[in-house]
């Protein structure tokens, strides 16, 4: 028997600045493993992240642990159990990383996690008093994950966690993340096929507005043709092999 | 050397008022993205909600006693009606420039004639401890002592305002709400407290400033308050949208600068710096002196 989803997606509609971006976006995530949500750029998969935490209007449902989140406000969709690692870090630029981490602390538990991301992260202790804007663009993606992990949330949505890192701060963030995905469930946005083929079980990839192919990551890979229809990458070449990612991955 | 001293004394006191209307302004600015038009009524009700507190307990003696309760009865009263304002007016039309304007320049005129009606468009002195009046001197200026008052209570204003940012949590959310709303919403974290929080000090600050500028002013009128907001804009804006400090400092160069203007080259040439002023700070550094360039 399998077990519930934790997300489940059904008919989702969303338009921005006139465009129709989402147009009937049906998924589900299953609980206690990384699903990809993959896709050219610009289908909306940054959006479909957006909706769930209600800073865009949508219209269909979006069910987390049985309980509708459209139309709920998004501190309220958050303190459910949802954390969000944006596309872009968007940390604080003003605060310090001390004050960012706090800020991001809302439940009783956060103070003892505090070790957890300081033992992941353990740059972030260094730089505590360090105003987040000056740190560089590897250790701001860091801030970011580690604000996601510092409650104890059922589901994480990780918008991009490579973009524009050094390969091996890349190594360093998806460890984190594969750290991160044996206690929580998480819905992974990432252009770098081989990040996303090292931390996905099951892919959602979107095209057009729509989901294109939804299944194992596996089976994805398996299809060559498939991968490069949808995705405009090739995994004959080696790009998508599972395993950490190299130098080539960020050209 | 003293008439120097004076105007730079002048200057400070004006720049304290001009510190307390804008403060709440840029905040509201900064954080919630809402013009507050009628910023400067909640300036002249404080002036009024003090002369009524005033005038009720003319019993209380001595009389800086009695001005320092109409001071904190004005501050409460500036809370409570900018807490309102925002919970029943502007909480609606968050994102909607256009309703914004209109409806805050309607409470403001709206606001300035209920005033007028009550209390007529003369102006209403705030009877004041004689301390007030007299002077210290300094350099040898003699320099009233009104005007040192109403720096050193915006000075203790702005240092409160900096710890409560700097040393709260809530002070923590509206700086961050300031840089990224969205994602202090994305954390968890309900903003719309902080709004109604934010402009509720914002009125506050805005009646502290009244009931001081009926000092400074000899006198509150309606319309005192509505006057002001144009220069309170102006140092918003060279100030840095929510920039506390950036306010203050901000304050200080457009009230000096007027005042200098004013006296040495001619009546109204300091009103003209400052415009000039505003454009040179919009030129060379848009976001402010303070503020945080757009993303």
């Amino acid at each position: 028997m399998t077990a519930a989803p934790v997300l489940e997606v059904r008919d989702l509609h969303v338009h921005r600045g006139g465009a129709h971006i989402l147009q009937g976006v049906d998924f589900t995530v299953a609980p206690r493993q990384v699903t990809g949500l993959l896709g050219r750029n610009g289908v909306g998969k940054t959006t479909t992240l957006l909706a769930i935490l209600g800073l865009l209007p949508a219209t269909g449902s979006i069910t987390h642990a049985g309980e509708e989140l459209v139309g709920v406000d998004t501190h309220a969709i958050v303190q459910r159990g949802i954390g969000y690692v944006p596309e872009d870090r968007e940390v604080f630029s003003g605060l310090t990383v001390a004050e960012n981490l706090r800020l991001a602390a809302r439940t009783p538990e956060a103070a003892e996690r505090m070790d957890l991301v300081h033992d992941l992260f353990p740059i972030l202790a260094e730089r505590r008093a360090q105003a987040a804007g000056t740190l560089s663009g590897g250790q701001q993606q860091m801030l970011a994950i580690a604000r996601a992990l510092l409650n104890p949330n059922d589901l994480l949505l990780v918008d991009e966690p490579s973009k524009g890192l050094a390969p091996a701060v890349v190594i360093d963030v998806v460890e984190a993340l594969e750290r991160a995905a044996t206690e929580t469930t998480v819905l992974l946005v990432e252009q770098n096929l081989r990040v996303a083929a090292r931390l996905a079980t099951d892919v959602v990839v979107l095209d057009h507005g729509q989901v294109a192919h939804a299944g194992p990551m596996a089976d994805l890979l398996a299809d060559p043709g498939r991968t490069e229809r949808l995705l405009g990458v090739s995994t004959v070449s080696g790009g998508a092999t599972p395993q950490a990612p190299t130098q080539e991955d960020h050209g | 050397m003293s008439t120097f001293v004076l105007l730079v004394a002048t200057g400070l006191g004006l720049a304290g008022l001009y510190f307390l209307l804008a403060a709440g302004l840029s905040l509201i600015f900064g954080l919630m993205d809402v013009l507050n038009l009628a910023h400067g009524a909640f300036f002249a009700l404080g002036g009024y909600a003090a002369w009524t507190t005033m005038d009720a307990l003319e019993v209380l003696d001595p009389v800086g006693l009695r001005f320092l309760v109409a001071l904190l009865v004005a501050a409460v009263v500036g809370y409570l009606v900018g807490a309102v304002v925002e919970k029943v007016l502007i909480a609606r039309n968050y994102g909607d420039h256009l309703a914004q304007i209109l409806l805050t320049i309607g409470l403001g005129f709206a606001l300035v004639a209920l005033l007028g009606g009550v209390y007529t468009y003369d102006p209403r002195f705030l009877p004041q401890p004689d301390w007030f009046a007299e002077t210290t001197t300094l350099a040898g200026a003699r320099i009233p002592n009104s005007r040192i008052l109403i720096f050193v209570v915006a000075v203790l204003v702005l240092v409160g305002l900096l710890a409560f940012l700097n040393r709260t949590r809530h002070g923590l959310v509206i700086r961050a709400g300031v840089e990224n709303r969205a994602m202090v919403q994305a954390l968890g974290i309900d903003v719309a407290r902080s709004f109604t929080l934010v402009f509720g000090i914002g009125g506050a600050l805005a009646a502290v400033g009244g009931t001081l500028g009926a000092v400074f002013f000899n006198g509150i009128t309606p319309g005192l308050g509505t006057t002001q907001l144009i220069f309170a804009f102006i140092v918003v804006v060279i100030g840095g949208l929510g920039s506390v400090t950036g306010t203050a400092v901000a304050a200080v160069l457009v009230a000096l600068t007027q005042q200098f203007g004013n006296f040495y080259v001619a009546t109204g040439a300091g009103d003209v710096a400052v415009v000039a002023l505003l454009a040179l700070v919009l030129l060379v550094r848009p976001q402010g002196l303070l503020g945080k360039a757009a993303r």
